[in-house]
């Protein structure tokens, strides 16, 4: 790859950065007016976008939280709910080579949205600028868009009507395109889809696709690495 | 209690995404296990993409992210920058709703 190619693939990671910084940022504004609703005041909705930092996590908390559940169901949802960004993590620490602080802060930052940009690029030096980019795009966004929905309850309405729904739902299709150039990438993708759907009706919010992250590695294991070349 | 609750699950969670960057590297150097580990965030992100479209997060949902994620679909076959496959999936989405979809 010549150094051009580099720095329009580097360009290229931010682009996308960016998009998909704006468009998951902007459901902050649900989360803030809905987490106002449960009876979370401003700081502790504050408290929870920029310590917990995870949307699932925090969709799921508050939705405990708000019909009177215990303590130990609201943190147990949480966690369950952020269980992938301890496999993301998996996948992203080589890409970053962080240490220290710095090792810090990308774990705190490692989310679907980061991963998905970071690990969408095949150049060392793009992965990391989409990671990070997104991480901390994705981060200052939600947590300004976080104290907007509190502040203004949904006078802004429902992000669906503006099709933000979509938006992200095609932004990690896009994401995860690229990876799904070899057949057993193409295999575990249609079966975790299916998984993912079928386990829907009968399990809680994230067990759907952490169901979907085991059958991976099963596959993954059992399949020889001859065939599973990604 | 509700501050109590919101630290530790914060710290809980906080605590599982620094576990994935703590595991040795040595371990990933296995070619076993650098494989499944790249398999299971295609398998996250595709399942994400699924119940994103097709769930409400409880039950499966028909409506116009499906519709939206087809689009989407048909950008990216035809080489479309990120940009325009979002900007087109919510278009869609956002048009398909203004006409009474779901």
């Amino acid at each position: 790859m010549t150094t051009d190619d580099r720095r329009a693939e580097v360009r290229a990671a931010i682009r996308q950065a960016v998009s998909v910084s704006v468009a998951t940022g902007l459901y902050g504004v649900s989360f803030g007016a809905l987490a106002v609703a449960a009876g979370l005041d401003l700081p502790q909705t504050m408290a929870l976008s920029l310590l917990m930092f995870s949307g699932g996590s925090q969709f799921a908390f508050i939705g405990v939280v708000g019909t009177g559940g215990a303590f130990g169901a609201a943190v147990a949802t949480a966690g369950l709910l952020g269980v992938r960004n301890g496999l993301y993590g998996v996948q992203v620490a080589p890409l970053l080579g962080a240490r220290g602080l710095r090792r810090t802060v990308a774990a705190q930052l490692t989310i679907d949205e980061s991963t998905a940009v970071g690990t969408a690029h095949a150049d060392p030096q793009a992965a990391r600028a989409g990671f990070w980019w997104t991480g901390v795009g994705v981060f200052v966004l939600w947590n300004a868009f976080t104290v907007v929905g509190a502040l203004l309850g949904d006078a802004l309405g429902d992000p669906r009507r503006y099709g933000l729904d979509a938006a992200a739902a095609a932004a990690f299709l896009a994401l995860v395109w690229p990876r799904l150039a070899t057949g057993p990438a193409r295999v575990v993708a249609a079966v975790a889809v299916v998984v993912a759907l079928a386990v829907t009706p009968l399990a809680p919010a994230g067990i759907p696709v952490l169901a979907a992250a085991a059958v991976a590695i099963v596959l993954g294991w059992r399949t020889p690495a001859r065939e599973a070349r990604t | 209690m509700t501050w109590l609750a919101i630290l530790a699950a914060s710290a809980v969670c906080f605590a599982i995404k620094l576990v994935g960057h703590l595991v040795p590297e040595h371990w990933l150097a296995e070619p076993r296990v650098a494989r499944t580990a790249a398999l299971v965030t295609v398998a996250l992100l595709s399942a994400l993409v699924g119940v994103q479209t097709l769930t409400d997060g409880r039950a499966l949902v028909l409506d116009a992210r499906l519709p939206a994620l087809a689009v989407a679909g048909v950008a990216l076959a035809l080489r479309a920058p990120f940009v325009v496959v979002v900007a087109a999936a919510a278009l869609t989405a956002g048009v398909l709703r203004a006409l009474g979809m779901p």
